[in-house]
């Protein structure tokens, strides 16, 4: 098993990477309970990409674990989950930002970092010719985001743990753009971000 | 506070299976009806001003602690500004979760039509209706975001399996919206996704506007909880 990528993103930090079909691609919540905010587009025509909306109608459920299947925009497969030892991951919740933020906990959160600029700084070093307009609803990997009977949403305490991974099998080519959450106002963290780790592997399975 | 009732600026009715846009103004009351039972609206909402604020899902939700909306919620963009206010709502609940059907599934569950042979009863799909209606003001795909599912309820057991509610909305029902800014609104009055019924009869929906006092201090949706306080400041700013 070759680990064509294998690297470490920092609390805080975004980070951006191809995964080819048939790779498989590690996610490690390295501490616990660490939201990694995540978006995958098709690496040949970027206005492809993972749709929340999409995802949930076809699968009839709100949260992923393995064997979630993540379609796109286009209504098309982009990646499952093989494995999964957290056992559920947030579609709803989004991605934080200096104006959410405002909203959410008090007008001079501003001034803190947020999802949202990671990953328009990620999208502006890469020269993709991505804009805000191609950051949709994301996925938040390890975060515990219920939905009541009732129609509530609740932010509640992390299921996931140190070491607690999700893998997934790219069944196109693939870029992943991560924001490493940097969220300092939530409770469902510990009010503390730390790092991930990020693999890729080649895998027998997807290989077509 | 009892919702006051001005007289119509204008009204118009979007036929089951049909798409509408247009711009609706900071101050103006949209109300949809629905015209017979087990409606669906699917709506999207932009800056008229700048198209790249738009309608955001998580923020609706998270800030609000809600999977639905219905009276006191509002629907924020996504740089912390409320597009539009539900003022008032008989129907109790509205879908932000489920999105919009795409042609295949119109096809398999419905039959392949054609304008050749259906004309105008053919059946558009919530994805291309959208696409249609977003073309109009220069935007496209990469602008189709999370859509709200009006008189649609779906809710979710304690695993997040969604359940459609079969029969939820009931003609005549309505909800009112009031702009908070100045919108492009887009509208298709189609079936909801997770709508199993093998007959195709998507109920059509009224407009109709009315211009709407400015939100007072102790307005419903601003007192719904703090944050919406916050997003009416954040709003006011952009006006001021």
């Amino acid at each position: 098993m070759n680990a064509r990528i294998d690297t470490v993103v920092p609390a805080g930090e975004p980070w951006m990477g191809a995964v080819r079909r048939g790779e498989t691609f590690r996610i490690v919540d390295l501490e616990g309970n660490q939201a990694v905010d995540t978006l995958f587009y098709n690496a040949d025509d970027t206005h492809e990409h993972y749709s929340a909306q999409n995802t949930i109608q076809a699968q009839g459920r709100i949260y992923l674990t393995t064997g979630s299947v993540l379609l796109s925009n286009r209504g098309r497969p982009m990646l499952r989950i093989e494995d999964d030892t957290c056992g559920r991951h947030d579609t709803l919740g989004g991605a934080c930002s200096s104006e959410s933020n405002t909203v959410r906990y008090a007008l001079e959160k501003r001034y803190m970092h947020s999802c949202r600029d990671s990953f328009l700084l990620a999208l502006a070093r890469h020269d993709h010719g991505m804009t805000k307009r191609d950051l949709p609803s994301n996925i938040n990997f390890f975060m515990n985001v219920p939905v009541t009977p009732e129609g509530g949403l609740r932010f509640a305490d992390g299921i996931s743990a140190a070491g607690r991974h999700v893998e997934l099998i790219a069944l196109m080519d693939t870029l992943v753009l991560i924001s490493n959450c940097p969220q300092l106002n939530n409770p469902c963290n510990a009010y503390n971000p730390t790092p991930i780790r990020v693999m890729t592997a080649t895998s027998s399975q997807g290989k077509q | 506070m009892p919702h006051v009732v001005t007289p119509l600026l204008w009204e118009d009715e979007i036929p089951g299976g049909t798409h509408w846009s247009g711009v609706l103004r900071r101050g103006v009351t949209l109300r949809l009806v629905a015209q017979a039972d087990d409606a669906n609206l699917a709506a999207l909402f932009y800056s008229r001003e700048q198209p790249l604020e738009r309608y955001n899902m998580a923020d609706t939700l998270k800030a609000q602690h809600t999977a639905h909306l219905t009276t006191g919620c509002v629907c924020y963009s996504d740089m912390g500004r409320i597009l539009c206010s539900v003022v008032a709502d008989t129907c109790g609940w509205h879908d932000p979760l489920c999105g919009l059907t795409d042609p295949e599934m119109i096809s398999a569950r419905y039959g392949v039509t054609r304008f050749q042979e259906q004309r105008n009863a053919r059946y558009v799909s919530g994805r291309e209706a959208m696409l249609v209606e977003l073309g109009k003001y220069g935007l496209n795909e990469r602008d189709l975001v999370a859509n709200i599912n009006f008189f649609s309820k779906v809710v979710a057991d304690d695993d997040g399996a969604l359940r459609r509610v079969a029969g939820h909305a009931r003609a005549d029902q309505y909800v009112d919206l009031r702009f908070e800014m100045d919108s492009i609104v887009l509208l298709h009055a189609g079936p909801h996704p997770l709508d199993m019924d093998a007959r195709y009869a998507p109920a059509g929906v009224r407009l109709e506007a009315r211009r709407a006092p400015p939100p007072a201090a102790d307005d419903a949706c601003r007192m719904h909880c703090p944050e919406n306080a916050r997003g009416f400041v954040n709003t006011e700013r952009l006006y001021a």
